[in-house]
């Protein structure tokens, strides 16, 4: 009798929890393109999100943080794209639920912002009449009702003035007002998963504070779960209880926000903190870049992705991809290597 | 001695309405007036938001945009005013790395070409193809990479190929419009490590023009500050961190995210009111009141600041540190508080 | 070696496996390569040309040679093995007129492409390369020409110079100029503005030599995507004006839209005779549409990777 094959770690579950809101199993996302190799995305992402957590999913170009994100919602179209595993939302697989069903499901209980609000905004509507038509849709506001809810939502999002506002046009506001805008649409119906896609990416570092604090205050206030996609892992360290990095299609390493910055394991992880400059350190110490390009991977059937950067390569690094697996000290913290990094790296905090 | 002077520079461009012909309705003040120096072989950055007119101001001290006023002057030599084949001359000692490594490079134009064409336009005697290997061995790309296209490189490749031309004149002064910002994170360092090594053993000056302040403070002996065309704050890098004088300094460095729970939670951020002013109709007097955390009901509203070394204690500020900002004295001895609501991190319940 | 060193040697020697070396030319063509639109047309293209330069060769008979004994007012031999296509009004081979006919179509649509192309981007081109005021005049005088409508053009040269080819040729010429002068002005406009111009003239370049080796080559993409389209459109409109009688008045001359108009009467009793310069008409523009929407996927710069 052989013995069953032990399942891979899954990044944020918790043993005994009561059932996550979300749980992502084996996804992979493959694209197809005539005359071209095919592209997987998204190679066998698993993670748990729990109701009312605020998990950070941090990593590049290439690394497949939004495809994620995109394929979990419905959002990439059936052309050229082959999505296999389970996305299960308070139980639905949502990668297999009808269409009918998925889009109720989106605006009321799964809500998404995107990177740029210009393009996720109509602009020949006003900004009050996006609202009042996904209370229409959803909550089955109309009229007076709905506009009143709708100058409530603006107001709550920190934007004056809400009821001469409603009437204005995408173009009309700056960046940070489209934002916060993308972010009352997202919650007007309260939904129980709120996911981020890149939200301050295009805003000055001065606004991205502004909409960051927002976010976080209005998901502290609520049940809702916030799923914070980014390349940028200071935003994650003040945000996120929960962080996942991803490079390549997978996650290479996931851990609660304190252990990740305080005992980085992924030679990756390891190497972003190490090659960008921070405020609250000296100013002589050098950056120490990760070689070559998020482009030089191996395919991960062939070894680990990352091999061909890390410093810390050895001989079993080529061959069979690494699994996750938890760390010696904390069964939360996950990693992919099978040479991690055991001493910091990362430069001492002045204290 | 400086190498580069900037004195009073201003930038403007005109708004036009009207049909057939078009009459000047207004100006888009982009650059308002600015004074800036930079040492040889010294590093300064230039760092503001989007609106502040920082890459205006760098393409204008190279020429490459009209001056409406004020003087730039280059090793001795009053650049405002210069054409024709002076001004070409002039050229070769100061060229621009740019923002995007993609939309600078001619997408016909094979690397080789690239190289060769600021070699070609000075008068260099060919064959190039020495002087190209040099330059593709200087910024860390292979020979065969001379035969290749620009969109069969990787970003942070072509922003090595946008460096080789930049240097291929041997020039002084190199300006770099967001040297970086286009990059992924992990590449960013490269390049910036580049930059220093290329500095070192040309002894370049530098002028960086960037958002991100960590980056430009790696990189730079002295910073500017600018917002909304003019300048706010200079101060050698160090000092800027440690003690910011203007109100929008204080909230540019307190709205940066840094890599370390520890100091997020305990980190008081000073948010700004409002939203980015036009640069057509700038606010009167300082043009940050409008959104200061820390505006006065005098003087403000109608009395611009000039840029000064404000009167406190030489180990806070220096002879280098100079700031915008009437109430400057006040707000470093803690006399004056922001009135915004300075937002203490929420109480985080340990996950762990 | 150091560190930024090793990086960049790492990083240079993936260089794509899939791109050859080359230029945008080279890649483009690849990507024309493997476009079944772009294979279709160019083949319609290459028949219709073959078949218009080897007119003589290929038609079996005379085109204006008349067989009015074997034919009756109203009935008009069908196609039959010694005359595949048929017989026409005046007893002319109808495969034979076809043949010829294609030669018309493409000299009226080459010329009068080839004038009208030339004019316009001409003007684009000094429109585009020194903007100002020169750009504001240039324009106004091409919109003038763009609020004339093309028929009434048509119709007013036909009237000065009588109805012939020339007469249709001016015409369409005439109406393509605004056409290209606007897009070559526009496409120089937005490529002035892009950084690698900036570059060159930070180099010191100087301006006239940035316009005509960097930002007028650059520019080049949509006209020649629209001037395939328009080559469509002038066979199209050759055809349409000489169904208006607006053409060469001879009626020996067998122009496709001559031909067309030429059946109407005898719709009835040999509809075929419609039939076959119709699907000619559609055919040869046909292959110049696939080509030009292939021609415009393969020069798309966001389609590249």
């Amino acid at each position: 009798m052989t013995a069953p094959v032990a399942a891979e770690a899954v990044p944020g579950h918790v043993l005994g929890a009561p059932r996550p809101l979300l749980e992502v199993r084996d996804l992979t996302v493959t694209f197809r393109a005539r005359g071209r190799r095919d592209v997987k995305a998204v190679d066998g992402v698993s993670l748990d999100v729990p109701a009312g957590a605020t998990v950070g999913v941090v990593g590049e170009s290439g690394s497949g943080k939004s495809v994620t994100s995109l394929a979990a919602m419905g959002l990439l179209g059936r052309r050229g794209v082959d999505i296999t595993g389970s996305v299960r939302f308070d139980g639905a697989d949502l990668l297999t639920l009808p269409e009918e069903e998925l889009r109720a499901l989106r605006g009321r209980d799964i809500a998404m912002i995107f990177q740029d609000p210009m393009s996720s905004l109509n602009p020949v509507l006003t900004v009050g009449r996006q609202i009042t038509e996904i209370l229409e849709r959803h909550r089955g506001l109309k009229g007076k009702a709905a506009r009143d809810r709708a100058a409530e939502l603006l107001e709550s999002v920190g934007i004056g003035d809400a009821v001469r506002r409603l009437k204005s046009y995408p173009h009309q506001l700056s960046g940070g007002m489209r934002q916060r805008v993308m972010i009352a649409m997202a919650l007007a119906c309260e939904p129980r998963l709120l996911i981020a896609d890149e939200p301050t990416t295009a805003l000055d570092v001065t606004i991205s504070a502004q909409i960051l604090e927002l976010l976080r205050s209005l998901v502290a206030g609520s049940q809702t779960a916030l799923v914070l996609i980014t390349h940028d892992l200071g935003v994650v360290a003040g945000l996120c209880d929960q962080v996942h990095v991803m490079y390549s299609g997978r996650i290479v390493e996931s851990a609660p926000r304190r252990p990740l910055f305080a005992d980085p394991q992924h030679p990756y992880t390891t190497g972003l903190l190490a090659s960008v400059p921070r405020l609250d350190q000296p100013r002589g110490i050098p950056l120490l870049p990760i070689p070559g390009s998020p482009s030089d991977t191996l395919p991960w059937a062939q070894g680990c992705a990352f091999a061909p950067r890390c410093a810390r390569q050895v001989p079993e690094c080529l061959g069979a991809p690494p699994v996750l697996e938890p760390t010696p000290d904390t069964a939360a913290h996950l990693v992919r290597c099978v040479n991690p990094v055991t001493a910091p790296d990362v430069p001492e905090v002045a204290s | 001695m400086s190498l580069l002077e900037v004195r009073g520079l201003k930038v403007h461009f005109p708004i036009k309405k009207g049909i057939l012909l078009e009459r000047t309705v207004g100006a888009v003040r982009a650059v308002d007036g600015v004074d800036l120096s930079v040492e040889k072989g010294r590093t300064l950055g230039v760092v503001g938001e989007s609106g502040c007119g920082k890459s205006t101001l760098g393409r204008a001290v190279l020429q490459l945009e009209p001056i409406t006023e004020g003087s730039v002057v280059f090793d001795g030599q009053e650049l405002t005013g210069l054409t024709g084949s002076e001004l070409r001359a002039m050229r070769r000692r100061m060229q621009m790395v740019f923002q995007d490594p993609l939309a600078s490079l001619d997408p016909r134009q094979s690397v080789s070409s690239v190289l060769s064409e600021p070699l070609r336009t000075h008068g260099e005697k060919g064959p190039y193809d020495a002087r190209i290997r040099e330059l593709l061995d200087l910024v860390g790309l292979p020979a065969t990479a001379a035969n290749r296209y620009p969109h069969e490189f990787s970003g942070g490749q072509r922003q090595r190929v946008g460096i080789a031309r930049a240097i291929a004149l041997n020039p002084e002064l190199i300006i770099a419009d967001e040297p970086v910002s286009a990059l992924d994170v992990s590449i960013q360092a490269q390049v910036v490590n580049l930059l220093e090594e290329l500095q070192q053993r040309l002894g370049l000056t530098y002028v960086v023009i960037a958002h991100d302040l960590a980056v430009v403070r790696h990189i730079s002996d002295d910073i500017a500050v600018m917002y909304l065309g003019t300048v706010v704050e200079v101060a050698p890098s160090d000092r800027l961190y440690d003690q910011p004088l203007h109100p929008y300094t204080i909230a540019l460095l307190s709205a940066i995210p840094i890599p370390d729970p520890e100091v997020e939670d305990r980190r008081e951020r000073i948010l700004l009111r409002g939203d980015l002013p036009s640069a057509a109709d700038p606010p009167s007097g300082c043009r940050f009141h409008t959104r200061c955390p820390f505006r006065q009901a005098t003087r403000c509203h109608d009395e611009v600041p000039l840029l000064r070394v404000p009167e406190i204690p030489v180990e806070h500020g220096g002879p280098g540190h100079q700031v915008a900002c009437h109430w400057a004295e006040q707000v470093a001895s803690g006399a004056l508080q922001p009135q915004s609501a300075a937002v203490p991190a929420v109480d985080r319940v340990p996950t762990t | 070696m150091s560190l930024t060193q090793a990086g960049a040697v790492a990083s240079a020697t993936t260089v794509q496996a899939e791109d050859a070396p080359g230029g945008l030319t080279r890649d483009a063509l690849r990507r024309m390569r493997r476009s079944p639109t772009a294979i279709i047309g160019l083949v319609l293209i290459v028949v219709f040309v073959l078949v218009a330069v080897f007119a003589p060769l290929l038609a079996p008979y005379d085109p204006t040679v008349q067989r009015l004994d074997l034919i009756r007012p109203g009935e008009y031999p069908g196609p039959s093995r010694e005359f595949l296509l048929g017989l026409d009004q005046l007893g002319r081979d109808e495969l034979s007129r076809i043949i010829y006919g294609a030669r018309y179509s493409l000299l009226i649509g080459v010329v009068s492409l080839t004038l009208g192309a030339s004019v316009g981007l001409l003007l684009g081109l000094v429109a585009g390369a020194f903007g100002g005021w020169v750009d504001s005049l240039v324009m106004r005088v091409v919109d003038i020409m763009l609020a004339v409508p093309g028929l009434l053009l048509a119709i007013g040269v036909a009237a000065l110079l009588g109805p012939r080819l020339l007469s249709v040729m001016i015409a369409i010429a005439v109406v393509n100029v605004p056409i290209f002068a606007r897009l070559l002005r526009g496409s120089m406009l937005a490529q002035r503005r892009s950084d690698y111009a900036l570059a060159a003239r930070s180099l010191g370049v100087t301006r006239r030599r940035v316009v005509l080796n960097h930002v007028f080559p650059n520019s080049l993409a949509p006209v020649i995507v629209q001037g395939t389209l328009a080559l469509a459109t002038a066979i199209i409109e050759a055809a349409g004006l000489a169904y208006l009688g607006l053409g060469s008045s001879d009626p020996a001359i067998p122009e496709w839209g001559r031909m067309l108009a030429d059946t109407q009467s005898s719709l009835a009793t040999s509809p075929l005779l419609a039939l076959w310069p119709g699907l000619a008409i559609v055919f040869s523009v046909l292959g110049f549409y696939l080509l030009g929407e292939a021609l415009r996927e393969a020069l798309d710069p966001k389609l590249r990777r």
